[in-house]
């Protein structure tokens, strides 16, 4: 027999007085912590995919979705560049000095949905991503597959596709040229896990009509070029440099931190709704332990006749209200997760981005011990009331 | 083992009281008899030391409880004091053995649910252990209401109108039972009631 026996038995024997308040703790806890669950694990996605590039090269457009479509492969690209224009700038010694590696893109095919990138070995270098099997591209029309894609398409080595042009649709398929798949590279928690990589001749030859000669060295497009600076001042001497040309240039911390704050400001205002579920739940167990006395003045009158202190009344009430709030927190704790699991598919459907990990954040720990701060101070008061009875009346009364 | 002078108490805007001495040694009976409106429950919290009188001395085994504060009474009563009532209230919900366990584990004492679990088999509420206090009938839980307040072995045990809303054969039975029981924990029984019919049972009798 203890005091926390007493209080679960107290909640047990009247459910409904405290569903109201576990209900509203649950959904409250449950909104935060699934907001703060994926926005920490989009942010590290994020980062772990922009490292490192101080700057995108690509067509004119939105620089925000030349990033999405260029670093995280979730948009549709603004369009194609010229690349003897852009060899040129980069090569130019005025620009030279300022970039440390630059890697050429060229994408706007898929397989199942599954984009298609050529570029050099420095991208897949760039992320870190190894050969799990097999080796890395080399001809023309070899690719090495993204552990994901090599899982979810059932591709193997050796194994040929065709690839559909477009990111999303499967149908236009480029009859002309098979892929043929050489290597898997390990997971790496990046894009690369997502993609299938080839050299950028590979892009040109497959857009080729059979009737058509090759391609002009001066008419040979890519799409993107994402560059790594040596200089801080390139972010600035660079874009002012490319103004006038076809060649827009985008700045990754500038178009995340952009997001983010548009991102943040729906964020703010669910975690604002969260905060004030939370405290309206903590009303909820002020009102329904205060009600409660009444009902149970005479039992507490019972205990102190029997020996219970004051202290072990208020001990037993102020439980009784942090009891409400952790099994809500518990409730919206496990509702989060299916919320991750829920919004993970859809994501995963969508972006082939997943919100895998379930395990409990600090954040949560930290919701914890708010929430069980604001079931205590919710129950102070009915607490102190319920000490305060007076034992003698209450008998007499009863 | 209980021993007051002339006590006096008045409520706040209410009525005012003066009760005479009262004196009962170790494991003897006492009755005080008094009509409604002589302040018979009001003694009665004064001397279990539910209230403080205002003015007058109570000895318990040689103490006096008059000067206490409430925190010090909340532990006289848990070691010294059982009190039953004239309706029978439990913590709800809770089984009557965890009530039963109430008064020692209150008092910072290890419940003896050895002990609570005999009280019960001799009351013929062996099998009602797990039960609720709710689903017991009247009787029942009269017969617990004895059980819980000797369980902890207190010295002084206070029954509150134990007889009075009860026909004749069970207000003997409730009374040999409460006599029985207090006999065998060896503590003084004080009755407070109206109830003319206690009147031959106990010899020692104070008149409110």
């Amino acid at each position: 027999m203890n005091l926390l026996k007493i209080s679960v038995a107290n909640i047990r024997h009247k459910p409904l007085r405290a569903a109201l308040s576990i209900i509203l703790m649950a959904f409250g806890v449950g909104m935060i912590s699934l907001l703060y669950t994926v926005q920490t694990q989009f942010q590290e996605q994020f980062d772990r995919n922009i490292k490192d590039i101080d700057m995108v090269l690509g067509a004119k457009g939105s620089p925000l979705q030349l990033i999405l479509s260029s670093v995280y492969q979730v948009d549709a690209p603004t369009g194609n560049i010229n690349l003897q224009e852009t060899e040129r700038f980069l090569k130019n010694p005025l620009v030279k000095g300022m970039v440390k590696e630059w890697i050429p893109m060229s994408y706007g095919d898929n397989f199942q949905k599954y984009r298609i990138v050529g570029t050099e070995h420095a991208y897949a270098e760039h992320y870190s991503a190894t050969v799990a099997q097999g080796r890395l591209y080399e001809a023309d029309f070899e690719v090495t597959l993204g552990s994901k894609v090599a899982q979810e398409t059932g591709l193997q080595l050796g194994d040929t596709f065709f690839s559909a042009h477009g990111l999303d649709d499967t149908t236009d398929v480029h009859k002309n040229h098979a892929f043929k798949v050489v290597g898997v590279f390990e997971p790496s928690r990046t894009v690369v896990d997502n993609l299938v990589l080839c050299n950028i001749p590979s892009i040109w030859r497959v857009h080729e009509k059979p009737d058509e000669p090759p391609l002009a060295e001066e008419d040979k497009e890519i799409t993107a070029v994402l560059v790594k600076t040596s200089n801080l001042l390139a972010s600035v001497r660079i874009p002012g440099m490319l103004r006038d040309s076809k060649i827009m240039v985008s700045l990754p911390a500038i178009e995340v931190n952009r997001l983010n704050k548009n991102f943040g400001i729906g964020m703010d205002a669910f975690t604002a709704i969260g905060v004030l579920i939370m405290i309206l739940s903590a009303v909820s167990v002020f009102i329904a332990l205060y009600s409660s006395l009444r009902e149970r003045r005479y039992e507490l009158a019972l205990m102190r006749t029997m020996g219970g202190r004051r202290s072990t009344i208020l001990t037993m009430i102020v439980m009784e209200g942090a009891l409400m709030s952790l099994i809500g927190f518990v409730v919206g704790w496990v509702l989060s997760r299916i919320g991750l699991l829920v919004l993970s598919a859809v994501l995963e459907d969508r972006f082939h981005y997943g919100l895998t990990d379930l395990a409990p954040s600090l954040t949560d720990l930290g919701l914890l011990m708010i929430t069980i701060f604001v079931g205590k101070l919710a129950s102070l008061l009915p607490a102190v009331k319920a000490m305060r009875i007076d034992i003698s009346n209450t008998l007499a009364d009863g | 083992m209980l021993h007051s002078s002339p006590l006096t108490f008045s409520y706040p805007d209410g009525p005012s009281f003066s009760f005479p001495e009262v004196h009962a040694g170790a494991g003897e009976e006492l009755l005080l008899l008094g009509s409604s409106g002589t302040g018979k429950t009001t003694l009665l919290h004064l001397l279990a030391g539910l209230r403080s009188a205002q003015s007058g001395r109570i000895e318990v085994a040689g103490r006096d409880i008059v000067p206490l504060s409430e925190a010090q009474r909340d532990r006289h009563r848990g070691e010294h004091v059982g009190i039953v009532f004239q309706t029978a209230h439990f913590l709800d919900a809770l089984s009557v053995m965890d009530n039963l366990c109430m008064p020692q584990y209150l008092n910072g004492d290890a419940p003896d649910r050895n002990r609570a679990q005999e009280m019960l088999e001799r009351l013929q509420l062996g099998h009602k252990a797990a039960s609720r206090p709710r689903n017991l009938s009247v009787g029942e839980q009269q017969r617990v209401a004895i059980a819980r307040a000797l369980m902890h072995r207190p010295k002084l045990v206070f029954a509150d109108e134990p007889t009075s809303a009860l026909d004749d054969a069970n207000a003997t039975q409730v009374m040999n039972l409460l006599r029985e029981q207090t006999a065998d924990v060896g503590a003084t029984l004080v009755v407070v009631t109206h109830d003319q019919r206690l009147k031959d049972r106990i010899a020692n009798t104070v008149a409110l």
